[in-house]
């Protein structure tokens, strides 16, 4: 059976085709202001390359913030039982999942088929979300891609007292006056940030096949800071993690759909 | 520095001013209450407990010295000079690090016995809304705090969450409130939960095709949910008063108000000095029953 799954997100809409357990084509775009414009593209992009045509699919699975625009899906799927079944997907071994997007993050815990036992979730702030990096780029006057191999290059373990993402911004610019190193100034922006996403999954619990999805575990500082505020020799990040939840939109679909 | 423009639209007017009525010379206790917060500094200088003269500008990167040029600022229109002051007390964010301070009390203390004196011993609901913080304070017709509600921990609702739209939206922020009322229909409002997600909103707004205004309209609202919520949390009594800088934008005050149905307080002076008059207060206080220096 061939599936889709498109997850329409704050920033980017992606989408993914599934043969029989198997990912054959992926597209993403920018969300923009048409959802529904974003959801057709990056289905397309999928169609594409997968050598595939709209009329191929049997089941097309929505989810994400913007599920309502994705008028070719015949299954809707909440984000939670999305990244519950894309973790099962890519580590059957694996009990927690947490999700970090642009504007939201969320954790799950799951049994051995996947299915959801808890959850917690994050959307009322952006102090735990890849905003929060960004942010933190724009004021530190570097790239996103750089932020992360730079609090790498740091030892220094300085704290920052800002919990909100605006107040953050002027800490960083005081910091940068107290001439402190950039790198440690990226490092603490990781530990925090770390700290506030360990302090949602610790709610639902901690197991040690943790899967990492969204566009933030492509940041390998903030991967490092949330292995080592967990405690845990490893976080588990499938290829391309940014499409997990797409990938557990076509896995659900496949599996509810009729 | 994230979003730099040309022209700084946060940027409010710094003031000070002198009671000509009042000579110095002839008072007993000259008092001055400095309130060092994140993102504004006062000094009020209290003759014998009246108004003398205060100065009102922007904190800078360090708090001793943002007090010291508050307390310039204060005396720069008076003939007084930093040695005849009798008693100083430092609140607010940097109080710690008010060096001329012979002691420190908390704003939440200042701020009712500010408002108190500003507003008048009808005050039982005092809101607030400074730079980096909102705190809804209940307090007795004496101005004694008797139960207190902050929110210091996030930007959404404070004046530095203003400050960003501003910035975003190129708007003077003296101009924020009355331009936020010049619009046909009043939008729905954005998050009232985070800046960045206002921000975004905002974003999406414009590109939709709403004007500027609106767009303010619909921050300003969302600002108004947000202290209503914080309000409604401690419980409202009549005698509602507004201090610190967003008392001065209608565009807030006048969304809130419609909401609580509660007209609130008026005051001849300028909001943003309530915590440094309290402060003045308790050390004129503290002079009579002659705990004071005298030089």
């Amino acid at each position: 059976m061939i599936t889709a799954g498109i997850d329409c997100g704050a920033k980017n809409t992606k989408s993914v085709i599934i043969k029989d357990g198997k990912i054959i084509g992926r597209g993403s775009v920018m969300t923009g202001f048409e959802q529904s414009e974003a959801v057709r593209a990056s289905l397309d992009m999928a169609l594409k390359d997968a050598g595939l045509s709209l009329h191929d699919l049997a089941h097309v699975g929505g989810t994400g913030s913007g599920a309502k625009a994705i008028k070719e899906a015949d299954v809707t799927v909440n984000d939670i039982k999305a990244i519950a079944a894309a973790a099962n997907f890519f580590f059957p071994t694996s009990r927690t999942v947490a999700d970090v997007g642009a504007e939201e993050g969320r954790a799950a815990k799951l049994d051995e088929k996947g299915n959801v036992v808890d959850f917690a979730i994050n959307e009322k702030c952006a102090a735990g979300a890849g905003a929060f990096i960004e942010a933190m780029a724009r004021a530190l006057e570097t790239s996103l891609t750089e932020m992360g191999p730079m609090a790498l290059s740091s030892d220094n373990a300085i704290p920052m007292n800002a919990q909100c993402t605006i107040f953050a911004e002027s800490e960083v610019v005081g910091l940068i006056h107290a001439k402190t190193p950039r790198r440690d100034i990226s490092k603490a922006i990781h530990d925090a940030m770390a700290g506030r996403i360990v302090s949602m999954i610790r709610r639902i619990g901690v197991n040690p096949d943790i899967v990492m999805l969204g566009g933030v575990a492509y940041n390998p500082g903030f991967v490092e800071a949330l292995r080592r505020e967990l405690g845990l020799d490893k976080v588990c990040i499938p290829e391309k993690p940014e499409f997990g939840a797409a990938v557990g939109a076509a896995v659900v679909a496949a599996k509810n759909g009729n | 520095m994230a979003e730099e423009t040309k022209r700084e639209y946060w940027r409010w007017e710094e003031t000070n001013w002198v009671n000509p009525d009042i000579k110095w010379e002839d008072r007993e206790f000259i008092t001055v209450g400095i309130d060092v917060g994140s993102v504004s500094s006062q000094a009020v200088i209290m003759a014998d407990g009246e108004f003398f003269a205060y100065g009102n500008m922007r904190t800078g990167s360090d708090s001793p010295d943002s007090a010291r040029n508050a307390l310039k600022f204060a005396l720069a229109k008076t003939t007084l000079t930093e040695d005849k002051l009798h008693f100083c007390i430092g609140t607010g964010y940097g109080r710690v690090n008010v060096p001329m301070a012979n002691r420190t009390v908390t704003e939440i203390a200042c701020h009712a016995r500010g408002a108190n004196f500003m507003y008048g011993p009808e005050v039982r609901t005092v809101l607030d809304v400074g730079g980096q913080d909102i705190k809804a304070i209940r307090c007795d017709d004496k101005g004694k705090v008797t139960n207190f509600l902050m929110n210091d921990k996030c930007a959404a609702g404070t004046g530095r969450g203003m400050e960003v739209f501003a910035d975003l939206l190129q708007v003077p922020i003296g101009e924020v409130g009355e331009r936020s009322f010049q619009i046909d229909t009043e939008p729905a409002p954005v998050s009232s939960t985070c800046v960045v997600y206002a921000k975004s909103e905002a974003t999406g707004l414009l590109r939709k095709g709403l004007k500027t205004n609106e767009v303010l309209a619909a921050y300003c609202s969302a600002m108004a949910d947000r202290i209503y919520s914080l309000l409604e949390r401690l419980g409202v009594e009549p005698g509602f008063a507004v201090t610190g800088g967003m008392a001065k934008n209608r565009g807030v005050i006048d969304r809130l108000k419609k909401k609580m149905g509660i007209e609130p307080l008026k005051t001849k002076w300028d909001t943003q000095l309530a915590g440094a008059a309290g402060a003045a207060l308790f050390g004129h206080a503290l002079c009579k029953k002659g705990k004071g220096r005298r030089k």
